[in-house]
């Protein structure tokens, strides 16, 4: 090719480039990053529908806001969240790290390895919704599962859902079923990265599998790891459908654990930023909950990106 | 954003994906030769064969267990579904009832109208994921094939809203659908903001990159077409595979999505199946007939089930690049 | 110049007369809209409209449109779920001024929980503007139904077809046992006051029987009958002598195994009190409750038996009810009057609509006369005639202290109370819990008056 046509087609075309970024920007601008600045604004503004006015109050009013959200036990609802996560995922991490080992081992050569990967990556695909519903109908009194538990000597009449154990701890289940499986595959191609010849290597000077495992396997899947286990941090501060269908959006039973504020057990952040837009129409409090929760994430997402950065050199 | 990752990801899913088709076959020969190894004819795996042996008997128990596990809820809810209020009350059953048509029929003339839920999560679904992915293979394009400035710096930012939760700009775009726009109970304001899809763009921009040479839409530019025609009609077609599964990540997002169009849907006619699903829970009185609960559940987590069973093995590979997603 | 000024002269005129006669063929009331918007939740209106009102017909292309006359009637249906209808609702009458004719809202429904919240501000309409001779026209309906939508200078604002007094739903068998007879006068006699009944809950526990199922089976029973609202004139939240009664009640109930430690719409003990095999004495509902709930058709239940009966109980309360409104603003308000005159007052129409639907209709003659008839027996209540419990019950509801706030105040505190008799919270934690959800739901409100 002649360079200076190339130059010249180049030039003219690249035009082009700005222009396929258009619809990309142009929505992102209209439904995110205009919301995003006027959810910011909001934070600062006691801004709510008065039931006795039938009408917007909105008045400028600092940083109360912020300051509220304390006396409304905002860091129960962060700890409450953090708790449903770190319960569904301990279990998630153990059974992916396991799976994906051997799914990757090729000497343990697993016979139908595809049905199991599409077996266990099913739920996470499921409506969360209805995932979250059919546990609550099966798991509540007169439902399937309580049935068997029944044969098992658990009263006809015991509530799980009055219980504050039995009901975190089925939350957290309802999280382990639908993400491990999205774990398995992403820690696999992981290992399935790690050079054969190490573990021959391994397998011939003797070492056993939990040894192969510990000093190989984690030491080159700590990216990864740390990538999952900030992602799915990132991805449990948004828990909102599971435990808003199983405790009718109440969060309840209530619970007290280290902090003096009693909320309900399994209340999360979202939650409460859903009640406030959506049901009480408390849009002052709604912004400065979102804006602390953008503050959070993004300190995780910059704690992903310098992480990643650093491994990269 | 964690460029390492996707470095290390992009060789084994394409692996993946071509060793694909004749995996039956590899698993035929991988059993064979298990079959052989065990027969202990190599001397060499007869001193670890005890090891390897116990593990893989344990791995087999552990892997049907948890597939049992993931399974059993679904078997429940579809077995309940055909069964009626009382015969479901009275104990559990593993075996089909003969009230299916009962329960649907319960269904039609119910107040909830799930046939209708049905077909407008299909019509916010499906646009949403078409619109999704065209828009986002536009973007990486644009990102892909021009040499513009600031080409990086967009790039850079794209990844960077990516971590943004959408709820965190909720309030606004509450506020923005409601008052300023005026769309409140319109499938509009959930439909076409997936136009912006960093996590779409992210998946697409690393699959050109290994699979659409520039030396190709060079060839394009001097057979004299334009830039648009060059993305649809070369581009497109070359993106297929990815597009296919990035649609299928869209639609099933889109479908299982409650948060926003809880906010925004409020009508009857208008609600979607989450939105329906949500009701079941908070029912007190008369529609709290079990059999029609699970035979609305099931109904909205089929289609996603049925779109499972045909395309499980490009889902779950696109899993591993795409992994992302939340 | 003179000639097109003459012209235009003689235009003018032409118009003036045009727009005369265009006037004088209209009568002198104001000008009609064409299109009846009515806001409501469900289907329950809607289904007695089409059934009754003289004129209606459906639109056979669209479930959600009909026609009264030339003027097209408009359902806009928001199901009550996460406040979804009072939010569409709001929003509907925020922007009544500048809707055009055929978007503005003209009739709207409400339910007594949040009925002062739409009756207090001027987003309704006084039934006496509208042309209603409050005391004349809406003379045979019961006077709680009334209290509920009116607003705090006295004026009506709403209007509805239907009363629900309740009353106490006891089984017949076990008062025999327990109280040696089953007849109403027994019964009431053991339950006459709070007092009363918590004497009867012993003896029920002592023969191995449940008074109630659940903590709040009772609590609309005490917060019908408060002596303060839930929030005052400044915005203070208090809690009623009444409610602290409730609570003191119930824990003592839960703690001596008076109940079942279930909940209102509970899928276990709550719910296993309807058959045969339960252990609960009572229930407290209006007939709806009967007839909808309380699985009467289902096998082996007590209602398929004919064993229970109600009686009028300790205190009078009602529990449901749809009152509906006018909006102002609307564009159609003869239509407006007269769908509310035909469907709360009119004695022909409510007859036919308890008749069709079974409702307890809003209209005192009538449900008297229906009292006294010894043919008319339900089923499930062996036999016994509930209007005349019922009516009796009517007459003793009354409704004097409500707020914008009610239900958010009730549905909050039943559910963080149901933690303090689940032992999952001390009292203080509770009460505290309340404020939170209080202060979160409604950011106006100072709840630091709460005291106990």
């Amino acid at each position: 090719m002649n360079e200076t046509v190339k130059k010249h087609s180049k030039l003219g075309k690249d035009k082009w480039g700005y222009i396929f970024l258009i619809p990309f920007f142009v929505v992102f601008l209209v439904f995110s990053f205009y919301p995003l600045i006027q959810t910011i604004y909001f934070s600062f503004f006691d801004h709510y529908f008065s039931q006795t006015d039938f009408d917007y109050v909105n008045k400028f009013v600092g940083l109360k806001n912020y300051k509220a959200l304390f006396s409304a036990g905002t860091a129960r609802l962060f700890f409450n969240t953090m708790i449903l996560w770190v319960m569904g995922f301990i279990p998630q991490i153990l059974f992916s790290l396991l799976l994906a080992s051997w799914f990757a081992n090729n000497r343990l050569r697993i016979r139908a390895a595809g049905f199991f990967k599409a077996v266990i990556y099913l739920p996470n695909l499921i409506m969360a919704i209805a995932f979250g519903m059919m546990f609550f109908t099966m798991f509540s009194r007169g439902g399937p599962v309580h049935q068997i538990f029944e044969s098992f000597g658990m009263s006809k009449d015991y509530d799980l859902f009055f219980h504050i154990a039995p009901t975190r701890s089925l939350i957290a289940f309802i999280n382990f079923i639908m993400w491990f499986g999205n774990t398995t595959i992403l820690l696999m191609a992981g290992i399935m990265g790690i050079n054969e010849s190490l573990f021959e290597a391994a397998e011939v000077d003797g070492a056993s599998q939990f040894q192969v495992f510990r000093k190989i396997t984690l030491p080159i899947l700590k990216p990864i790891l740390v990538y999952v286990l900030i992602t799915s941090l990132i991805g449990g501060i948004q828990m909102y459908d599971v435990p808003e269908v199983v405790t009718k959006g109440s969060g309840m039973p209530m619970n007290k654990d280290i902090f003096s504020t009693n909320v309900p057990a399994a209340e999360t952040v979202i939650m409460r930023l859903a009640q406030y837009i959506s049901k009480s129409k408390n849009y002052g409090s709604a912004g400065a909950l979102s804006v602390m929760l953008l503050f959070i994430t993004g300190i995780l997402s910059f704690v992903v990106y310098k992480f990643m950065a650093k491994d990269e050199d | 954003m964690s460029k390492k990752i996707q470095s290390d990801l992009i060789p084994n899913e394409m692996n993946q994906t071509e060793a694909a088709p004749e995996e039956t076959s590899l698993q035929a020969i991988a059993a064979e030769e298990m079959l052989q190894k065990n027969s202990g004819k190599s001397p060499y795996t007869v001193k670890k064969s005890m090891g390897m042996g116990t593990i893989r008997v344990i791995a087999y128990l552990v892997l049907t267990a948890l597939s049992v596990l993931c399974l059993i809820w679904f078997y429940l809810l579809f077995i309940n579904a055909t069964r009626s209020h009382s015969q479901i009350t009275t104990g559990v059953s593993f075996v089909p009832g003969d009230q299916l048509l009962n329960n649907l029929k319960k269904l039609q003339n119910s107040t909830l109208d799930f046939f209708r839920g049905t077909l407008n999560s299909a019509i916010i679904a499906f646009s949403s994921a078409i619109l999704n992915v065209y828009f986002s293979m536009m973007t990486a394009y644009a990102i892909h094939a021009y040499r513009f400035k600031g080409r990086k710096a967009v790039h850079v930012f794209i990844l960077a809203i990516m971590m943004i939760p959408t709820q965190v700009t909720s309030l606004g775009f509450y506020r923005l659908v409601v008052d300023t726009l005026k769309m409140k109970d319109s499938f509009i304001p959930l439909i076409v903001p997936s136009i912006a899809a960093p996590v779409t763009y992210f998946y697409i921009v690393q699959y050109m990159k290994s699979n659409l040479p520039m030396s190709l839409i060079e060839a394009a530019r001097i057979d004299g077409c334009f830039e648009v025609s060059i993305l649809n009609r070369i581009v497109l077609p070359l993106m297929k595979p990815a597009l296919a599964v990035q649609l299928i990540f869209a639609f099933v997002a889109s479908w299982n999505n409650y948060y926003m169009p809880a906010m925004i849907l409020s009508s009857s006619k208008k609600r979607t199946l989450p939105i329906l699903i949500y009701t079941l829970r908070a029912a007190t009185e008369k529609d709290k007939d079990l059999g029609f609960q699970y035979v609305a559940m099931a109904l909205s987590v089929l289609p996603v089930i049925v779109v499972y069973i045909f395309f499980a093995k490009n889902i779950v590979g696109g899993v591993s690049v795409g992994g992302v997603k939340e | 110049m003179k000639k097109a000024a003459k012209v235009l002269s003689l235009v003018l005129v032409l118009a003036m007369i045009v727009c005369c006669f265009a006037a004088c063929g209209k009568d002198d009331k104001a000008e009609q809209g064409k299109v009846l918007n009515i806001y409501c939740w469900n289907e329950e209106f809607k289904q007695r409209l089409e059934e009754l009102y003289p004129g209606y017909t459906k639109d056979s292309s669209d479930s959600n449109k009909g026609k009264i006359g030339d003027t097209t009637v408009v359902w806009n249906i928001t199901p009550n779920e996460g406040m979804a209808y009072q939010n569409a609702l709001d929003e509907a009458l925020k922007n009544q001024k500048d809707a055009k004719a055929d978007d503005k809202v003209d009739l709207f429904l409400i339910e007594a929980d949040y009925a002062l919240k739409y009756v207090e501000p001027s987003v309704s309409m006084n039934l006496a503007d509208l042309g209603i001779n409050v005391s004349k026209d809406l003379a045979n309906q019961y006077k709680y139904t009334q209290d509920i939508v009116t607003d705090s200078k006295g004026n009506l604002k709403g209007a509805s077809w239907q009363g629900c007094p309740a009353g106490l739903i006891y089984r017949t068998d076990i008062a025999e046992r327990v109280l040696g007879s089953s007849d109403v006068a027994t019964v009431q006699e053991a339950v006459k006051d709070w007092a009363s009944f918590e004497a009867t809950a012993a003896k029920m526990k002592e023969a191995g029987y449940a008074m109630v199922a659940g903590f709040d089976d009772s609590y609309r029973v005490f917060s019908n009958n408060v002596t303060s609202a839930w929030v005052d004139k400044d915005k203070n939240v208090i809690v009623d002598q009444r409610i602290w009664d409730w609570v003191d009640q119930t824990k003592k109930f839960t703690d001596n195994g008076y109940n079942l430690k279930d909940s209102l719409w509970g899928q276990g003990p709550w719910k296993d009190g309807f058959f045969l095999d339960g252990t609960t004495f009572c229930y407290f509902g209006p007939a709806w409750f009967i007839d909808f709930c309380m699985n009467c058709t289902e096998p082996n239940s007590v209602g398929e038996a004919g064993k229970w009966h109600i009686t009028v109980g300790p205190e009078g309360f009602f529990w449901g009810g749809t009152w509906v409104c006018a909006a102002t603003g609307t564009d159609n308000s003869e239509l407006v009057k007269d769908i509310i005159l035909k469907m709360t007052a009119d004695t022909d129409t409510l007859v036919k609509l308890a008749q069709k639907f079974s409702d307890f209709v809003n209209d005192k003659p009538a449900m008297e006369k229906l009292a006294a008839d010894t043919t008319i027996g339900n089923a499930y209540l062996g036999g016994q005639n509930l209007y005349g419990v019922l009516a009796e019950g009517a007459n003793k509801i009354s409704i004097k202290y409500a707020s914008a706030y009610d239900q958010g105040c009730n549905e909050n505190f039943q559910s963080c109370m149901k933690e303090y008799f689940l032992g999952n919270a001390t009292f203080e934690e509770a009460l505290e819990a309340f404020k939170v959800k209080i202060k979160a739901a409604y950011p106006d409100v100072n709840v630091d008056t709460i005291k106990r």
